[in-house]
């Protein structure tokens, strides 16, 4: 229980140094908000009428702290270009971005767990050194790159998924899950190698330990030891590796978007970026900051339920 | 370190299957800076979207630029802005790391705290907040992306000076009377090369394949000199038509990322 309360607070506190570089980011920059929704024609008048509805006139912390509540409260401010509120905006696409990643996570934990037992418990063996030599090439490959070449082989030529034929989750939902697959293969890809190479490793280390040894002694086979003891321990990192790769999955899926054309948040950050409408890239990059900080906590509390010995001092 | 012998990297297949690599795209880009076979940003109307030849041997772009001539620039345009964001990456994680690891206490805490935040967040969403709030250009990618590397750095010499910090030859220089920065620069980081090195090496791997996926964005370099990435994007919609055009930029990123961790991992099992 002690160890939860400490974690929500640390959780706080990164939320709160997050979210505060990035509202200092944004607002330290030279430009007046005002004048940038109003135009350059406005009145001198108008634009202080505006600041003083728009709150600009107050110290940086009340407005630091005026805009962090209103985010909790899910109110991300009004497009400077559309002039709608940000959350409506939002609303439809971040589902899409979001399942995407998760997709992308699902099918890394199914794929690569199974594959790392098999490499390093036929350790050398010619399957071991195929997936190994395999996994180094494909970890080189960029996602977007490799989202190319399976549009052009799966789309193009064996005419499996209709690229660019997006389907909403809202008309068919099994049809929207089988056109995220192959983007979310293209995300997966790197991650499985990673995660294999890692379990594969720490499973040879912990099998050479000395309560393997014993484990073995005791009259366990080989699965026994492996599934019983050793993958248990071997785990522990992959799990904290894994959650920094969800974390990076979400975020990897903006450029995977952009290749099957897939209506998340992606181009709406890109167009939000290059036309300056800071609101919405504030709440898109703090939207996916929250996403990964709590999914940061919840892999810390998956870790401790794993492994008792950790306590927060270490 | 082990003495360096060619019969030993040879041995190695990581390191001489990266040597090889990174040779021969290095080649590649430092024939660029004097000749390249058509000039990158020359077009043609009548050479459009041609296939593999040998006037062209990657071919030509939508607009009849000879392939070749802008992958031998836009590796140029990759390296030179991976290079620049390990120099920031790698400079300032160094001092970050060192410092917090071997005065530890307030500034550590803070340090770390900081530094666990930002390392949590994805790379490629920091360097597109700096993006958006700088502007595009490849000198606001080296920044964005500099900075996006320092956390992971600081976190690898923190480590690693904690762990040479009590060692024997440490106490014994720290009686002889040496200083607090000379110890650091003189006595410990020479010792913990080996580990920098490997990290150097898979942090250019990393660079490489955050600038290709931000460039493909459109947020990196502007054309008409493209990195590798923005070719692609460029490509994307001919890979029907003019399959070649993607798959050449592809594969020469493909190449440059298996160059750096190959050389990374061989210099890992070298130390």
């Amino acid at each position: 229980m002690r160890y939860t309360i400490k974690k929500l607070f640390s959780t706080f506190m990164t939320l709160i140094v997050v979210s505060l570089c990035v509202f200092l980011a944004f607002n330290v920059l030279p430009g007046d908000p005002a004048v940038r929704m109003l135009g350059l024609e406005a009145s001198d008048e108008l634009i202080e009428q505006t600041r003083e509805a728009m709150g600009l006139n107050d110290p940086l912390l009340v407005r630091y702290g005026r805009w962090f509540i209103a985010f909790l409260q899910g109110d991300f401010g009004t497009s400077y270009s559309y002039k709608v509120p940000v959350a409506g905006m939002l609303l439809n696409k971040i589902p899409i971005t979001f399942s995407l990643g998760i997709l992308a996570f699902i099918l890394t934990v199914l794929i690569s767990i199974p594959m790392g037992i098999v490499t390093a418990k036929y350790e050398n063996g010619v399957l071991d050194r195929i997936i190994t030599v395999f996994n180094q090439i494909i970890m080189a490959i960029p996602p977007f790159f490799s989202g190319i070449l399976i549009t052009f082989v799966f789309g193009m030529i064996l005419k499996v998924f209709t690229p660019g034929g997006f389907v909403s989750y809202k008309d068919d939902f099994v049809g929207f899950i089988k056109y995220l697959i192959f983007p979310s293969f293209a995300i997966a890809f790197p991650k499985i190698s990673m995660t294999v190479k890692m379990l594969r490793g720490n499973l040879i280390d912990e099998a050479g330990k000395d309560y393997a040894r014993t484990a073995y002694s005791r009259g366990n086979n080989t699965n026994g030891v492996l599934y019983r003891h050793v993958l248990k321990n071997a785990m522990i990192p992959v799990i904290t590796f894994l959650g920094m790769a969800l974390a990076d999955m979400v975020a990897g899926s903006i450029v995977v978007e952009q290749v099957f054309s897939i209506p998340g948040i992606s181009r709406i950050l890109l167009t939000s970026i290059s036309n300056r409408d800071y609101p919405v890239v504030e709440a898109i990059i703090m939207g996916i900051a929250i996403i990964v900080i709590v999914l940061n906590l919840l892999v810390d509390i998956i870790y401790r339920l794993i492994d008792p010995r950790i306590r927060i001092d270490d | 370190m082990k003495k360096i012998s060619f019969k030993k990297i040879i041995k190695d297949p990581y390191l001489a299957i990266g040597i090889l690599i990174m040779g021969l795209v290095l080649l590649m880009i430092i024939v660029g800076f004097f000749w390249t076979p058509y000039d990158p940003t020359k077009m043609s109307a009548s050479e459009k979207l041609q296939g593999i030849s040998l006037r062209h041997i990657m071919g030509t772009d939508n607009m009849g630029r000879d392939v070749f001539s802008r992958v031998m620039y836009g590796s140029r345009v990759t390296l030179l802005i991976a290079m620049g964001t390990i120099i920031i990456g790698a400079g300032l994680g160094t001092i970050i790391g060192a410092v917090t690891g071997y005065y530890g206490g307030v500034i550590d805490e803070v340090a770390m705290r900081i530094i666990d935040a930002l390392f949590a967040f994805p790379s490629i969403l920091l360097a597109l907040v700096i993006v958006s709030v700088f502007g595009v250009g490849w000198m606001q990618l080296v920044v964005s992306l500099g900075i996006a590397f320092v956390p992971s750095f600081a976190r690898i010499v923190r480590g690693e000076v904690l762990r040479c910090k009590d060692m024997d030859y440490i106490q014994n220089a720290r009686l002889q009377g040496v200083g607090s920065l000379r110890m650091i620069f003189v006595h410990i980081l020479p010792n913990i090369k080996g580990v920098l090195a490997s990290s150097i090496l898979i942090g250019f791997n990393n660079a490489v394949l955050a600038e290709a996926g931000l460039s493909y964005l459109g947020v990196g370099s502007q054309p008409p000199y493209a990195s590798l990435g923005r070719m692609l994007s460029d490509a994307q919609q001919y890979m029907f038509t003019r399959p070649s055009y993607v798959m050449c930029p592809g594969i020469v990123i493909v190449l440059m990322v298996l160059g750096f961790a190959f050389l990374g991992e061989g210099i890992k099992r070298w130390e």
